[in-house]
């Protein structure tokens, strides 16, 4: 095979946030049975994982993607938003919707995707997807494709 | 169908720079990595075969056949080298984690690709936080 090969290409990053799982479409008696302990009135936090997945074929260095380019696309679209915060008090994504780890990762995602280009202008690389780890048991996966 | 993956770890030094290219060009482009003396890193690789179980042993493949063939494509060339003095092609192949996963696939490939199994991926941790995957697409 004589093709160009496509890699994928991971990061992990680290952010602390509390929230509280709540919807003001729900009664406080359905709010409390569907989020349980989540729904607890001063809410609670987690050591988010992020992981985000650029894919692409190598350039003449030899690499898919510049690591400090994609550091500090992070840092600024999305560390520097929630880290330390309260997801539901501080961060605007969460004005309508709930902050759980899907919303949050579909909000995430979409933020990559939109500032993508003001990293990376080319073709390649591409965003892939991400996945965000609210504790080591639970994990959430999005693929770009599937976010606007 | 099944994924049957083998992790192995191996430490290794490195230096990752375009000769062509100026020092503050390498450092825009590798950062540390560029460091011209090298460093090293515990790299961790995991290597998936797919296939179905054979009907008689229940098996995708021999575990340790698999182990056996990590060490001595892997293992006896790569661990405790240098890999741009000690191993080709990365005396001239820029030993990115991409580059050396893709190396890695090479080396592996037709020795697991069989009737009814076939090497699915490489994954390739250069630390913890970053890592390699490469399943052999090409376009």
């Amino acid at each position: 095979m004589t093709g160009v090969s496509l890699f994928r290409v991971t990061r992990r990053y680290r952010f602390s946030c509390s929230h509280r799982l709540y919807s003001a479409a729900l009664t406080d008696a359905e709010n409390a049975r569907i989020y349980g302990k989540c729904n607890n009135p001063y809410g609670h936090g987690h050591d988010y994982v992020l992981r985000v997945t650029a894919c692409g074929p190598t350039n003449a260095a030899g690499r898919v993607v510049n690591i400090a380019a994609l550091d500090e696309l992070v840092e600024r679209e999305i560390l520097d938003r929630l880290d330390h915060r309260n997801l539901n008090a501080d961060v605007d994504w969460f004005r309508a919707a709930p902050p759980t780890s899907e919303n949050l990762a579909a909000a995430i995602c979409g933020r990559l995707k939109g500032s993508w280009r003001t990293a990376f202008a080319g073709e390649w690389p591409r965003l892939d997807g991400i996945c965000i780890e609210e504790t080591p048991r639970n994990i959430f996966q999005v693929h770009a494709n599937e976010i606007e | 169908m099944m994924l049957i993956t083998r992790k192995i770890e191996f430490s290794a030094s490195h230096v990752c720079r375009v000769p062509e290219l100026s020092e503050e060009e390498n450092r825009r482009l590798f950062g540390a990595e560029a460091s011209p003396h090298g460093h090293g890193h515990n790299y961790v690789l995991e290597v998936s075969v797919e296939g179905a179980p054979d009907p008689v042993t229940g098996m995708v493949l021999d575990l340790k056949d698999l182990k056996d063939l990590l060490n001595r494509e892997v293992m006896a060339l790569y661990d405790h080298r240098f890999l741009n003095y000690e191993v080709p092609p990365f005396d001239r192949v820029n030993p990115t984690a991409e580059n050396i996963a893709r190396e890695i696939w090479r080396r592996l490939e037709p020795a697991l690709d069989r009737e009814g199994r076939k090497l699915r991926q490489v994954r390739l941790y250069e630390t913890a936080d970053l890592w390699v995957d490469y399943t052999g697409e090409e376009r």
